[in-house]
């Protein structure tokens, strides 16, 4: 049985799936309600002096017969008086002594950081993270996501925190900025002990049509909110593994973003995360998604031989390079396996008008194939087909080459003019421009197009006939 | 014990014939249409006889552009609303679905056609109207989905279009043949309205057109005629006491079933003579009305029988029995039906024989004799030049519908022998084309 429990940057808790500071851990009520689910820890919704909301506060984006593939909110911090949740921590340890509860913070002034931390250093709190992500409502007051984005500004405050932080500090960065390492390392200058990432993107989810005005809409009007959910995972994965591979950076992570299974959360380990925080899920199917998810985890960590969730943490970096350092040389192309064929023909077409037209179709079948020399092996065909392991994409090259780009261009073999013979598709096929009218002649024209068609050739036929004449 | 009780009421009548392919809301339109692979060169499209842009509609529906679906599916075939629900999708495009390869539920296209043009017509979405006047008249015999699809293809041409019924109510075999269980008279007669509303062709109802001096009154004061008359009674077995009460046809039975609903008397023990979709369709609504036991004869064995394999199912499914391999020789009783004496057959070099010494007597008190529909030849006599092949069809040109008489074109039950709805719907169209293509030649 392998370990799940983790102690991350001294925060112990018994599995690394923590809820985000958020709705879901707005009150005791609901930390000790997800801790009795099998949550290992909690980051309370971001205490500071206590805002007011508006109504409505959250806005979904919906892919087909999906619902909230993504997720906006332009709900501010904690409305409860301070002391109300100073409480009900002290409650939660007192129940949950091996649960880790991490108390969200962000104020304005030195002497409300000072007073705040020790406020909930004193209720008990495992760690403190400080919001320095929020992208709406406390942002254009100086705080959240403006903080993040500045980061001398970062620093100045996490010095300030660990002036009288006895607890480990977590800095949750935004990822509204273009390079995420530079706040990153500003935290670590700062003296803090851990970061956490990604806080929400600024985003519009959606403009009503009739309405004309973003989602969610408040008496007619809207703004911008920050985006989560499933959605968001590409993009934090991406930042999470931009800080993991930092030098400067070297501060355990905490993984946030779009993670709804055990193999969200994998990803994210995988890429140098040591925890990992779950908002929109939560919020989506309630805290019994948490069955899953460590079932899920110790299952592919029993697969996989792992003892403990530190030996596959970052276990991905090697492999995640730059494009220059990716090998020339590797080829792959397209195989369709006809036995399981169903005869959609989307790869077709997705090859045809998306890619490098290198597939055909043959009379008297419905099953697509592969023309071998024109296939680049860019995987569309085989992402979209339907069925499972139908097109696969098989290796070509032998294996005994190996050449990057970052080799090429110190070699001096990179293309360097308009009309360089060195380019990549210098000698490869398209067909001429014109070749396209007409193409697709063969495919079954609907009803109404049908009947035109029959009459225009019915014209064409008396008017073949009556040109002799 | 049978299967179904009596129906005496609407509600019990409507309970034993709850729709098979029921209404889908939105969401399930939502789910549904997120299925779809949007697949090139669609197999469903080449499935359809009225060649329905189906990935089309589908995306339209799942995108929430619903009046663009029943706009797609319209501009294939009038009568949209009525083949997501009656036409054998299972043989057509749903047979066709790629997810069959896969060994998964096809699309449910049939009722996402039926969802998309409901909600047109509930909220009467104007699509079409008429085109501008050519000062042209057309006569269309028979408000059926042949002549009902020709108005609105004529009209929206131009034409000023007239249609003369013979029954009080529009859509022909829709309304008056189709078993209940697959389509409503509510639902059939407003997609009527919609088209009509939209279209504005005029319908004579109760205007049978019966003698020569008719037809000329059509020719003379029109430029052309369009003969959708489908197709007539049951043909008579000519058999010793096929008169005595209680021995049917098919289609006068479920005629009376689909006007007089639960009014409509069925036997304790009925017997099916037949194997078509009439038979199982006329089988089915015997059991469903609260027959005991139901009997579905048939001369050959049961792999030979017309009938689609669903729909024999379907037939089984509401407890009716089949009885292969028998021709009826006559029909038993005393002023009213008490049985039908059977021979048992055998088929030899593809002809069915009868097997000497083996008559029986099946005991009941109900004959419904699906055995097809005459052919209305008494009417197309009357039509100077009207050739007519040797199955009683309607001799028309395949891509316009002209028939010999190059004034008279048709499409439908009355030109193929007896096809779907869709199947009239699509020629129908054609076939208005080919009038105005004959009379514009004119010009």
């Amino acid at each position: 049985m392998p370990d799940l429990s983790i102690n991350f940057a001294g925060i112990k808790s018994p599995n690394p799936f923590w809820l985000a500071s958020a709705p879901p851990t707005n009150s005791g009520y609901q930390v000790m309600k997800a801790f009795d689910a099998g949550w290992g820890g909690a980051v309370w919704k971001t205490l500071g002096v206590p805002v007011v909301n508006v109504s409505s506060r959250y806005g979904g984006v919906n892919y087909r017969d999906k619902r909230m593939m993504g997720f906006n909110n332009i709900e501010l911090i904690s409305d409860r008086p301070l002391s109300d949740n100073l409480r009900e921590i002290e409650e939660v340890k007192k129940r949950f002594p091996h649960h880790a509860v991490i108390a969200s913070l962000m104020v304005q002034s030195r002497q409300e950081w000072h007073d705040i931390v020790r406020d909930v250093q004193n209720a008990g709190s495992d760690g403190i993270e400080l919001n320095f992500g929020c992208p709406h409502g406390m942002c254009e007051r100086g705080m959240g996501s403006a903080v993040g984005q500045e980061p001398e500004v970062l620093q100045t405050i996490v010095e300030w925190v660990m002036e009288v932080a006895k607890i480990p500090v977590i800095v949750k960065l935004t990822p509204n900025i273009s390079d995420i390492t530079e706040p990153a390392m500003a935290a670590r200058r700062g003296g803090a002990d851990a970061i956490s990432l990604i806080n929400t993107i600024q985003s519009i989810v959606g403009v009503d049509l009739d309405l004309f005005a973003p989602y969610p809409i408040v008496d007619g009007k809207g703004s911008n909110g920050g985006y989560c959910g499933p959605a968001v995972k590409p993009i934090a994965l991406n930042m999470v593994k931009n800080c993991a591979q930092h030098p400067d950076v070297q501060l355990p992570i905490s993984g946030i973003g779009g993670i709804e299974s055990w193999r969200d959360a994998v990803e994210h380990i995988l890429l140098g995360a040591s925890s990992v925080q779950v908002c929109t899920a939560a919020m989506h199917y309630g805290f019994g998604i948490i069955r899953e998810m460590t079932s899920g985890l110790e299952q592919y960590m029993t697969e996989k031989g792992f003892h403990t969730i530190y030996d596959m943490v970052g276990k991905a970096l090697p492999n995640v390079k730059h494009w220059e350092d990716l090998n020339l040389k590797y080829k792959v192309t397209a195989e369709i396996n006809e036995e399981k064929c169903i005869g959609c023909q989307l790869c077709y077409t997705a090859c045809e008008d998306g890619a490098h037209q290198a597939i055909r179709l043959n009379e008297g079948t419905r099953v697509p194939e592969i023309i071998q020399e024109n296939c680049v092996g860019c995987n569309l065909c085989s992402l979209v087909c339907p069925v499972e392991q139908c097109i696969t994409m098989e290796r070509r090259d032998d294996g005994t080459e190996h050449l990057t780009w970052k080799e090429r261009t110190e070699a001096g073999t990179i293309p360097t003019e308009f009309d360089d013979e060195r380019a990549g598709g210098r000698h490869h096929w398209v067909p001429a421009p014109a070749a396209a009218l007409g193409k697709e002649k063969h495919k079954t024209l609907p009803g109404k197009a049908r009947q035109y068609a029959a009459a225009d050739a019915a014209a064409l036929e008396s008017s073949a006939v009556e040109r002799p004449k | 014990m049978a299967e179904y009780n009596t129906p005496t009421s609407e509600p019990e009548f409507h309970a034993n014939f709850a729709q098979l392919k029921p209404r889908m809301n939105r969401t399930e339109a939502l789910f549904e249409s997120s299925r779809c692979l949007f697949c090139f060169d669609a197999p469903c499209i080449k499935a359809c006889p009225s060649g329905i842009d189906v990935p089309q509609f589908i995306r339209q529906i799942n995108t929430g552009n619903t009046t663009g679906a029943a706009r797609t599916i319209y501009e294939a075939n009038y009568f949209g609303n009525a083949c997501g629900k009656v036409c054998p999708t299972e043989v057509l495009c749903e047979g066709a679905c790629v997810y069959n390869l896969q060994d998964m539920k096809p699309i449910e296209i049939g009722r996402l056609q039926s969802f998309a043009t409901r909600e047109a017509i509930e909220q009467d979405k104007k699509l079409f109207s008429a085109g501008p006047p050519n000062g042209r008249k057309v006569a269309i015999i028979g408000a059926g989905p042949a002549g009902v699809s020709a108005a609105c293809e004529l009209r929206s041409l131009g034409y000023e279009v007239d249609v003369f019924e013979a029954k009080a109510q529009p859509s022909g075999l829709t309304v008056y043949g189709v078993a209940p269980y697959k389509i409503t008279n509510e639902e059939v007669l407003a997609e009527m309205a919609y088209l009509e509303a939209q279209f504005g062709f005029r319908v004579q109802y109760n205007q049978p057109i019966t003698s020569r001096r008719e037809l000329e009154a059509l020719e003379e004061s029109y430029d052309a005629v369009f003969l959708g008359i489908g197709l007539g009674l049951t043909n008579p077995l000519h058999l010793p006491g096929e008169e005595r009460a209680n021995c049917v046809g098919a289609v006068e039975f479920i005629e009376q079933l689909r006007q007089r609903h639960h009014q409509t008397a069925v036997g304790r023990k009925v017997i099916v003579l037949g194997g078509g979709n009439t038979a199982m369709d006329a089988a089915s609504e015997s059991a469903r009305l609260g027959a005991e036991d139901v009997i579905l004869a048939y001369r050959r064995g049961k792999e030979e029988m017309g009938a689609y394999e669903f729909e024999y199912d379907l037939a089984k499914g509401v407890g009716v029995k089949g009885l292969f391999n028998v021709a009826p020789v006559e029909i038993m009783g005393n002023g009213k039906v008490e049985g039908v004496k059977f021979i048992r057959t055998a088929t030899l070099n593809g002809q069915v024989q009868p097997v000497a010494g083996t008559e029986f007597v099946e005991p009941c008190d109900m004959v419904i004799k699906a055995t097809g529909q005459a052919k209305q030849l008494h009417l197309l006599r009357l039509i100077p030049g009207l050739q007519i092949d040797g199955k009683g069809r309607i001799v028309a040109d395949e891509r316009t519908g002209q028939t010999t008489n190059p004034k008279y074109f048709t499409s439908g039950d009355a030109r193929n022998g007896g096809a779907e709805v869709v199947n009239a719907s699509a020629e129908a169209k054609a076939a208005a084309r080919g009038i105005h293509e004959y009379l514009s030649a004119g010009l």
